[in-house]
């Protein structure tokens, strides 16, 4: 393209035309005000812009405009045949690749029908690796809520421990965030030699500095004062709204996907489900959801635990043993109509496909994002508060933008 | 907790004509438009079903051949742990259904992102803006015969 071309013609009106504001100026009282939260601030995590109805200091309503991070998922989905969806997959919730691609694959060999013929060895790795992952994006969680209230030096205890996991997840397939490591059918590779053992080290390494976290930010006062009894949300609430994961978990719901449908190996392993007690203030409130995660980190790493011993004992590595051995080298299910969800770390990820037959392209592929529901309940929840609080729910929800808009 | 046969008994006393699939996962009910409403609202509130919980509900178009749309909805009950999906077929010149967004919630940001890219009309939707788009951005993007526009603000689309 030639340098000297315009290519954006400013005008003042731009902004109002493509995101219009949902409340009107005129016919407010004089204490009353609109406030404009993001898109660009570090406590929106990403380019979330929330326009607050104010009267003084209490928030009346609020209303989320997103879609800044649009990527067009869903139409990119419906041109490049199902194994080359996985890396869109990845860019959904970026801090939980190895989870969304779980979900995926789960789908599509739902749809083959190959479901049930997974390697036993192919599926714990799958395990194993979607739970160091849910770790590092519960540590995100829990360290940039920190940081959103004012506490700074947990954000780097959090940030140098998943580095370790990232680390880890380099070393089996080369990438740290973005993995395109499950395969449908399959796994990209086998776990590189030493791994187990460099992953029980990691786990051994991480069990002490996790008390160390939960007494310096959970069960800090400062942190208890800012967080319990804020943005409580109901059970009964949580389930219109369609909140999932932590969220609910945190309302007093017992439930979880992992052993609500049992899918992959989780029946046979052994964990439990946490849910937020109420112990520093009401259920529900932003104390219980991020105490819920806490505790799921330690839940996730149990569950690696098991997983390293059967993969060093029962499922052991053998010369023999092909990861690819299920990876069909023609997709083309029949056609059918198939919703497929998982435990994600924010959530129920919930894919809809559809599949005409024909093709080795879905016709539709819909993916339904646990933060998307879950940031839906924020006008709910923010009512009435403050808006230094309205900074702890939104941080609270656990937001990935890249989730959100898709 | 009813299996599928008793659910579509269930429907059946409220939809005048339905159509079941049971090669989807899970099982299908196909309604006609107007009752869809009326379906959901019982399925949510009839203590034997309680589908408390909308997981999914998106659109479908099926292409000019076809002519027509469809309205997904994943129901799901956490009680019973039992799962149900809903269709509504409609036409693709004028695709209008009602909405579901008084009974769940959820189906309120759902239905406008299924809105503004298939050109579905929910009647009774409490705020029908755009949620993802630019609110000045033409088309609906996921149809299938979706032509992108040439400039946006003088931009050129396509590279």
């Amino acid at each position: 393209m030639p340098t000297d071309q315009v290519q954006y013609k400013y005008k003042s009106t731009n902004l109002v035309d493509s995101e219009p504001n949902k409340f009107r100026e005129d016919g407010l009282r004089s204490e009353e005000m609109i406030i404009n939260l993001g898109p660009q601030h570090p406590s929106t995590h990403g380019v979330l812009r929330l326009e607050v109805l104010m009267d003084g200091e209490i928030i009346q309503e609020v209303a989320p405009h997103i879609g800044y991070l649009h990527r067009c998922f869903e139409k990119h989905a419906e041109s490049v045949p199902y194994n080359q969806v996985i890396p869109y997959v990845d860019r959904m919730d970026y801090v939980a690749s190895m989870n969304s691609e779980h979900a995926y694959a789960m789908g599509v060999e739902r749809m083959l029908g190959i479901a049930y013929q997974i390697p036993k060895r192919v599926e714990y790795i799958r395990v194993l690796v979607a739970e160091l992952n849910r770790i590092a994006s519960h540590f995100i969680a829990i360290g940039t809520y920190g940081m959103d209230i004012g506490a700074f030096t947990p954000f780097f205890w959090v940030m140098r421990d998943r580095e370790h996991i990232l680390r880890l997840l380099e070393w089996i397939c080369g990438a740290r965030l973005l993995y395109n490591y499950i395969w449908i059918g399959g796994l990209y590779y086998d776990i590189p030699v030493g791994f187990e053992e460099r992953c029980s080290e990691f786990i051994n390494y991480l069990k002490p500095k996790l008390s160390e976290l939960e007494t310096v930010l959970i069960e800090n006062e400062i942190f208890v004062q800012r967080t319990a009894n804020v943005g409580v949300l109901p059970m009964d609430l949580a389930i219109n709204y369609g909140v999932t994961g932590p969220m609910l978990r945190g309302s007093g719901l017992r439930f979880d996907l992992r052993k609500a449908d049992g899918y992959s190996v989780y029946p046979e392993l052994d964990f439990n489900i946490p849910i937020g007690e109420g112990k520093k203030g009401t259920v529900g409130d932003c104390w219980d959801r991020t105490w819920v995660r806490m505790q799921e980190v330690h839940e996730s790493v149990k569950i690696i635990e098991q997983c390293l011993e059967k993969l060093k004992k029962e499922y052991k590595r053998t010369k023999e043993f092909d990861p690819q051995v299920m990876v069909p080298k023609k997709i083309r299910p029949q056609a059918q109509d198939l919703y497929v969800r998982a435990e994600n770390p924010k959530g129920e990820l919930g894919f809809f496909f559809r599949a005409d037959g024909k093709s080795d392209i879905p016709f539709r592929c819909k993916a339904r994002a646990c933060s998307f529901s879950n940031l839906s309940v924020l006008p709910e929840i923010s009512r009435g508060v403050l808006i230094a609080d309205l900074i702890a729910i939104v941080g609270s929800i656990d937001l990935v933008m890249g989730e959100v808009d898709r | 907790m009813l299996d599928f046969h008793q659910l579509v008994e269930v429907v059946k006393n409220l939809a005048n004509d339905l159509r079941i699939d049971e090669k989807t996962s899970p099982k299908t009910i196909v309604l006609s438009s107007p009752d869809i409403k009326k379906v959901c609202q019982e399925l949510y509130q009839n203590p034997s079903t309680y589908f408390d919980m909308l997981s999914c509900l998106t659109g479908i178009d099926n292409g000019a051949e076809a002519n027509t749309m469809e309205v997904v909805y994943n129901l799901y009950s956490i009680p019973f742990n039992h799962h149900v999906m809903l269709k509504v077929i409609l036409p693709r010149e004028k695709p209008e259904v009602d909405s579901v967004a008084a009974i769940w919630r959820t189906a309120n940001w759902h239905e406008r992102e299924t809105a503004e890219m298939f050109g579905i009309k929910f009647t009774g939707h409490p705020d029908l803006r755009k949620l993802l788009l630019p609110a000045d951005w033409e088309g609906n993007p996921l149809r299938k015969d979706y032509q992108h526009q040439e400039k946006y603000r003088d931009v050129k689309v396509k590279y």
